[in-house]
């Protein structure tokens, strides 16, 4: 299936509506249903959570825009609900942290495989290694402070295994920022994808941020303010690739193509026929949004969209184990690190940076700690004759 | 009852996808560095939070000295009547929480009776327990405002016994549960229920508080009830399921 965003206008604006019945939907099942399906929920909770933040930022800085986005913003926000609310509650704070990983790996390595630009290709490389350590210190945690499998979760289909150090992972500020991409000449696709991968980073930052306190647990506690921390420095970087030029509606509509191109890309993939009807039902409406900002940028900007926007939304991203490409960057470039918007070898890293990493360490490393000797087995490590008998 | 437990595709285990765990386990193997297990970084970081934590929390200074204060605190003299208040707050709260625990059940059940026509559980005898532990939470009440205790404090052990049973009522609370899920996650709140009350006994009597244990001992023979009921039907349900003639088997 082809979407073109000139010939449909989608679900008109009016039209959008949700009774509270339906923003509290039935949930998946976390046993059954497959772990594709958690994984596009929480990317999509994370792709409207953040058009909800843009939205809000712009209407405290544009007057003309204020009513438009009002309406629009209602829209997206009870989308997020109908979104998030197909998680069940059965689902523990460390389990659905496993599932916010599996989307940082599988998202982010599909996205990196399907970027055109070179540069941009290699910072979704370098932050895909980054998250997929963090999913082997979470599962330390999980198997170690819960007695559970992160595989129940994962089903398989993503590794568990150290990748870049978390611990090494701390970073200078300045070592965050990357070039951006130039909103003349890149091509639409970067765009969309820039948008997705920092969505997805924001609302595990925000995620993290949220229910790292209600741990009893003390290691826990500190590791979610450790890998917190990771993820603002995520946020950061994926930010900065984004041309700050753009004008406001030029970042509007791109966000509004985003949110279409991700609805549609995970219709394409659902498994699970309810929930592929709201990805459905969600395109169409984000089609009614795109229709309506492309006027507004016509009015105000007097310019065509069609200098921003593609004829058609590009291919959906695909959601399967990326195992191998992970491996496969795991032996090429775990030793990578950032000097300023470069990658340097390990032996080149910025002081800066080192300096930083030392005093954020000095007292400790919950990272370290939690994962030392952590090899992931299925059934947890109790199953381990060495691990019994300690 | 309601909901039976049947086969589907349940794809938590390595056994659903053979080829992809197998990746998974030959690379978990290849590719994290050989280390013994080992969890003295965690005993180590943990022991130095043990260290340098605060309480939960203190049990609040009576606000008035009354006369009834007054005696009881002349008969526990020499002992730590903040022990008994913590219980005391401890019991309230469980009790009070048993109550909407037992609402929620109820609903639960009067729901399943419309969808099928009858009631998995006597719905009276639900009724009748949830209105003891309602009895049972203002007995404490009363006996806190009798000591001149605050009963709308939440004391420390109150707290920590709400979150131990956090787990019960979110099991109790899901639409998707069966009776006999729910059931299991009562049993455990009742189990803890049945030796607390032993307990807070022990220690009315230790403080020299007779007139209270005798009440106390009133409240749990009638918890004893309730268990005793609460296992009778968790054992019914689980062995209804077990029973049951699948029909997909034949």
């Amino acid at each position: 299936m082809t979407v073109n965003l000139f010939d449909t206008q989608g679900t008109p604006l009016d039209q959008q509506k949700f009774t509270l019945r339906e923003l509290s939907p039935p949930p998946i099942s976390k046993l059954d249903d497959d772990a594709f399906t958690r994984v596009r929920i929480i990317l999509m909770n994370g792709i409207e959570q953040q058009a909800n933040r843009f939205q809000h930022l712009c209407a405290q800085m544009n007057e003309a825009l204020r009513e438009p986005l009002a309406r629009i913003r209602r829209v997206e926000h009870h989308q997020q609900t109908v979104v998030n609310w197909l998680l069940s509650g059965d689902h523990s704070p460390i389990e659905t942290t496993i599932a916010y990983e599996q989307v940082a790996i599988e998202v982010t390595a599909a996205i990196a495989q399907q970027e055109p630009d070179d540069y941009l290709a290699q910072v979704y490389r370098y932050g895909l290694l980054e998250d997929f350590d963090h999913m082997y210190r979470y599962s330390a945690l999980l198997d170690r402070v819960e007695g559970k499998d992160a595989n129940n979760i994962l089903q398989s289909y993503t590794d568990v295994i150290p990748g870049r150090p978390t611990s090494d992972e701390h970073r200078h500020p300045h070592d965050d920022l990357r070039d951006h991409y130039d909103r003349a000449t890149a091509q639409p696709v970067s765009k969309l994808n820039a948008l997705t991968i920092m969505s997805g980073e924001y609302q595990t930052r925000d995620y993290y941020m949220n229910i790292g306190p209600t741990f009893a647990d003390p290691v826990a506690r500190n590791l979610y303010a450790e890998i917190a921390s990771i993820e603002e420095q995520h946020v950061t970087q994926y930010g900065s690739i984004i041309d700050p030029n753009e004008t406001m509606l030029e970042k509007w509509m791109l966000y509004e193509a985003n949110e279409a191109y991700n609805y549609y890309s995970c219709m394409e993939a659902e498994t699970n026929p309810r929930v592929k009807a709201i990805w459905e039902r969600f395109l169409d409406y984000e089609l009614g949004h795109l229709a309506l900002v492309m006027d507004l940028f016509k009015q105000h900007e007097r310019r065509d969209p069609a200098e921003i926007l593609p004829q058609a939304l590009p291919d959906p991203i695909a959601y399967e184990s990326q195992r191998e490409f992970v491996r496969e960057t795991l032996k090429r470039e775990i030793d990578l690190r950032a000097a300023g918007t470069a990658f340097v070898d390990k032996a080149e890293e910025s002081g800066d940076s080192l300096q930083y990493r030392e005093h954020l360490n000095s007292e400790g490393s919950p990272s370290d700690a939690v994962a030392a000797g952590y090899m992931w087995q299925p059934g947890t490590e109790l199953g381990n004759d060495a691990v019994r008998a300690a | 009852m309601e909901k039976s437990t049947e086969m589907g595709m349940n794809r938590t285990g390595i056994a659903m996808s053979p080829i992809h765990s197998k990746a998974m386990i030959s690379g978990s193997q290849q590719l994290t560095p050989v280390e013994r297990p080992d969890g003295q970084a965690v005993k180590l970081m943990e022991r130095q939070f043990i260290e340098n934590a605060g309480k939960v929390g203190s049990v609040p200074v009576p606000g008035t000295l009354s006369g009834a204060l007054k005696t009881a605190m002349e008969k526990m003299t020499g002992r730590n009547p903040e022990a008994l208040l913590n219980k005391m707050g401890e019991r309230l709260a469980f009790e009070r929480s048993g109550v909407r625990l037992y609402e929620s059940m109820i609903r639960k059940c009067e729901a399943v009776a419309t969808l099928q026509g009858a009631a998995p559980l006597p719905l009276d005898e639900l009724q009748h327990i949830r209105s003891e532990e309602l009895e049972h939470f203002r007995l404490l009440k009363t006996c806190m405002t009798d000591m001149g205790a605050d009963p709308t404090a939440q004391t420390p052990d109150a707290d920590v016994s709400g979150v131990a049973a956090s787990g019960a009522m979110k099991v109790i609370a899901d639409p998707r549960t069966s009776v006999a899920q729910c059931l299991e996650a009562l049993l455990m709140v009742e189990l803890a229920d049945n030796a607390a009350w032993e307990l807070l006994i022990a220690l009315s009597e230790q403080m020299g508080m007779d007139s209270m244990a005798d009440d106390f001992r009133q409240a749990l023979k009638q918890e004893e009830t309730h268990v005793r009921r609460v296992r009778d039907w968790y054992e019914q349900a689980v062995m209804a399921d077990a029973g049951r003639e699948n029909a997909a088997r034949h």
